[in-house]
């Protein structure tokens, strides 16, 4: 088992991302993070997809999504270069002076911005690797009235 | 400027439809007005949508050509659903249109609305609604050219009632141009040259040959590698009559009814090449156990075949007709002389024979069903349908097959009640061939209805109606493995019979229906045989009628099972051979 992360080209039409959430859950397979967005041809979408899975399960996975008729392109994105950021906001609806500096302290340290504040609590916004957003996730824990978002992975292949 | 409906009938015609299969309601009557009167198609109004969408499947199969279904919204729809999968699993083309309730009550829960496209996108090669007007030829065009290309599938279109009233575009696009969709049937030389080079180093090879060979109509060219290789043949039951039954290297079946020769020669071999066959668990039984001794080259037109369910040690994807195309055009002359392998293959189905005759008993068996069609068929142009079962099963190991017969069976899902109405669209289609549909007395109810279609169309089949008084194979299963505890298998129970019956079919209420008077009722022939004297005279008659068809109702014993079997998950060499 390992992870796996792979891009898709696909037909910006209705029902495309129902035809691959539905691949994955009829055949068994586990999607853990995906997202979809339009790219600078309004006419295509992109879908980043991470997997846990092994070499067999992947390779079906590929295969699978490459004959559906409505996608244009499979990129197998875990053995190249590519950047990839997930989106992580975290909200502490209460908290004392305490806690309120000790979490400021990790959204240094993680480089997180503090994107609203009040005298009960605070949100944390960090565009930030999936490993990193677990390791904030997991600091932040602790702390009590604490609720987790997060928006799922999106990758390019570098230059 | 037009209508929907008037280019839908436009696009049919430059699609070359001549068989329409329909069943009316509230949201197609525009298209059926649409089609009165027109000459060049035929419609034909089956008795249930799940019985026509066999019936467009039947007619597909058997003549190669897209078949076309038009069934109305909501339920009309959703009957489809199981031919659906049955077309896809065997990769057959379809192309079913299906009504939709106006775009603008779309998600409303309107009267007769159904989400058929997400309900279909996992059975489908393709499902697609026309949401536009000026989408409406291309998705028509499109949905015909996913259907018959690369590896064959039935594509459904949905089609909202307003978008076919409206006027728009009269044109119907000549070419396709779809940049998700490039189906690859080329084969790649260097691994036909990889394949070439293993087969040279093989002692004792076989081939395989699956559906793949029969749907790209490349049984002469196979008949033909066969006979410059002399290497050994074994086919699923898809695969029967890529090569004549009759042929000096056929061997017959493999998998779970596979013949003792053919399982133990995959068990047996050193190079397995597989053409067009994607080793489903029928065929494999325990996976690892098969083949263990041999290298695997697989020919296949879907990726997503390959290395699924065997290792394959050189794959090679394409059309199975360009593969052996490519393979006829290779340097063949390193292969070995595997005379002494085909002679012990040989011994092997001497030792135990498919259709060896069942010794001292007074009625009707299997294998004599078979032996009659055999001899009633011989020589002429003939398409076989089958339902599904033990009837299949008998049929598929007896048949005997060559470039004037075809075959037609749900393989992969196995759908009981498909032979009756695709024996209906294989006739529809090949109305000079003699088509037989081998059934069971269980299948034949899923679909019984369609006698009136086959009776209005005058369509003189012949209806092998093998009654066995059970749903057979589960049968025998209960016999072999559950200890004779026949649960829900008997057609022949009244609530008034004793549950716990074993054996008492003396005591046995009379079968219901009575289906040589249920024949007449639909004016129909029908004949009830107890041996095959009587069975060969029926038969000779039913070849004589003209504009009717026949059901032949073969008396067997319930005792009758299908040897060899492979128990499921099981090794293909751990064969039940005798009992």
């Amino acid at each position: 088992m390992k992870k796996r992360w792979i891009a898709l080209y696909v037909e910006n039409n209705v029902g495309v991302l129902a035809k691959i959430a539905g691949l994955f859950s009829g055949k068994g397979y586990n999607m853990e993070s995906l997202t979809v967005g339009t790219t600078e041809d309004p006419t295509v979408s992109r879908i980043t997809i991470g997997a846990n899975c092994n070499d067999e399960v992947f390779e079906q996975i590929k295969k699978q999504l490459n004959r559906m008729v409505d996608i244009i392109k499979v990129i197998d994105l875990t053995d190249i270069p590519m950047v990839k950021k997930e989106l992580l906001y975290i909200k502490v609806k209460e908290c004392n002076k305490a806690v309120r500096s000790e979490i400021l302290q990790i959204a240094s340290v993680f480089e997180a911005k503090i994107v609203d504040y009040n005298t009960h609590g605070l949100i944390i916004e960090s565009l930030n690797t999936e490993e990193k957003n677990n390791d904030i996730v997991e600091l932040m824990k602790k702390f009590p009235k604490v609720q987790v978002v997060r928006g799922g992975n999106v990758a390019i292949e570098t230059l | 400027m037009i209508k929907g409906t008037e280019l839908f009938v436009k696009a049919l015609k430059e699609e070359g439809v001549d068989t329409l299969f329909a069943y009316p309601g509230g949201f197609i009557t525009d298209l059926l007005d649409q089609l009165y009167g027109e000459k060049e198609i035929e419609l034909i109004l089956p008795r249930h949508e799940q019985a026509l969408i066999h019936e467009a499947d039947g007619y597909a199969r058997s003549t190669g050509r897209v078949g076309v279904c038009l069934v109305t919204s909501g339920p009309g729809a959703t009957n489809l659903v199981t031919g659906i999968a049955t077309a896809n699993y065997d990769s057959v083309p379809l192309v079913c249109f299906t009504g939709q309730v106006p775009t603008q009550v779309i998600g409303n829960d309107a009267f007769q609305e159904v989400d058929i496209v997400g309900i279909t996108r996992g059975i489908t090669k393709h499902s697609v609604m026309v949401t536009d007007r000026k989408d409406l030829g291309r998705i028509i065009k499109e949905a015909f050219y996913i259907a018959r290309t690369g590896k064959p599938g039935p594509v459904l279109v949905d089609l909202p009632a307003d978008i076919m009233k409206k006027l728009g575009d009269d044109t119907y696009p000549e070419n396709v141009n779809i940049r998700s969709y490039k189906p690859n049937t080329q084969v790649h030389s260097g691994q036909i040259k990889r394949a070439v080079t293993l087969l040279g180093k093989a002692k004792r090879p076989l081939f395989l040959a699956g559906g793949g060979v029969n749907i790209a109509h490349a049984g002469k060219e196979f008949t033909k590698l066969i006979e410059i290789t002399k290497i050994p043949v074994v086919t699923t039951i898809m695969g029967r009559g890529a090569i004549p039954t009759d042929h000096e290297y056929f061997v017959g079946n493999v998998g779970m009814h596979g013949c003792y020769a053919g399982n133990k020669a995959i068990e047996e071999c050193d190079v397995l090449f597989s053409i067009g066959c994607r080793f489903n668990d029928r065929i494999t039984g325990k996976i690892s156990e098969f083949a263990t001794k041999a290298k695997i080259i697989h020919v296949d037109i879907d990726t997503a075949s390959i290395s699924r369910n065997i290792k394959v040690d050189i794959p090679i994807v394409g059309d199975a007709k360009n593969a052996i195309l490519s393979l006829l055009e290779s340097d063949l002359s390193d292969l070995h002389d595997y005379t002494n392998w085909v002679q012990e293959i040989q011994k092997w189905d001497a030792k135990y024979p498919i259709d060896a005759p069942v010794e001292d008993f007074k009625g009707l068996t299997p294998q004599q069903i078979l032996w009659q069609v055999n001899q009633a068929i011989k020589d002429k142009d003939t398409v076989i349908v089958t339902d599904v079962g033990q009837h299949q099963m008998w049929t598929t190991q007896n048949l005997h097959m060559d470039a004037t017969k075809k075959l037609v069976t749900s393989g992969g899902l196995g759908t009981m009640g498909f032979g009756l109405p695709a024996a209906i669209g294989s006739k529809l289609g090949n109305p000079e061939k003699t088509v037989i549909c081998i059934t069971g007395d269980g299948g034949m109810q899923m679909n019984i209805q369609e006698m009136a279609t086959a009776v209005a169309q005058e369509l003189p089949i012949i209806i092998l109606l093998v009654n066995n008084s059970y749903l057979g194979m589960v049968r025998q299963m209960q016999q072999l493995f559950y200890n004779k505890h026949y649960s829900a298998t008997c057609l022949r129970y009244r609530k008034s019979c004793n549950y716990a019956c074993r054996e008492g079919k003396k005591a046995c209420p009379p079968y219901s229906p009575d289906f040589v008077k249920l024949a007449e009722s639909y004016d129909a022939s029908g004949k009830r045989v107890w041996n095959q004297e009587e069975l060969g005279v029926a038969l000779q008659e039913a070849m004589q009628e003209t504009k009717r068809p026949t059901i032949i109702e073969c008396m067997i014993d319930s005792d009758f099972i299908v040897l060899p079997m492979v128990r499921s998950g099981n090794a293909l060499s751990d064969m039940i051979l005798d009992i």
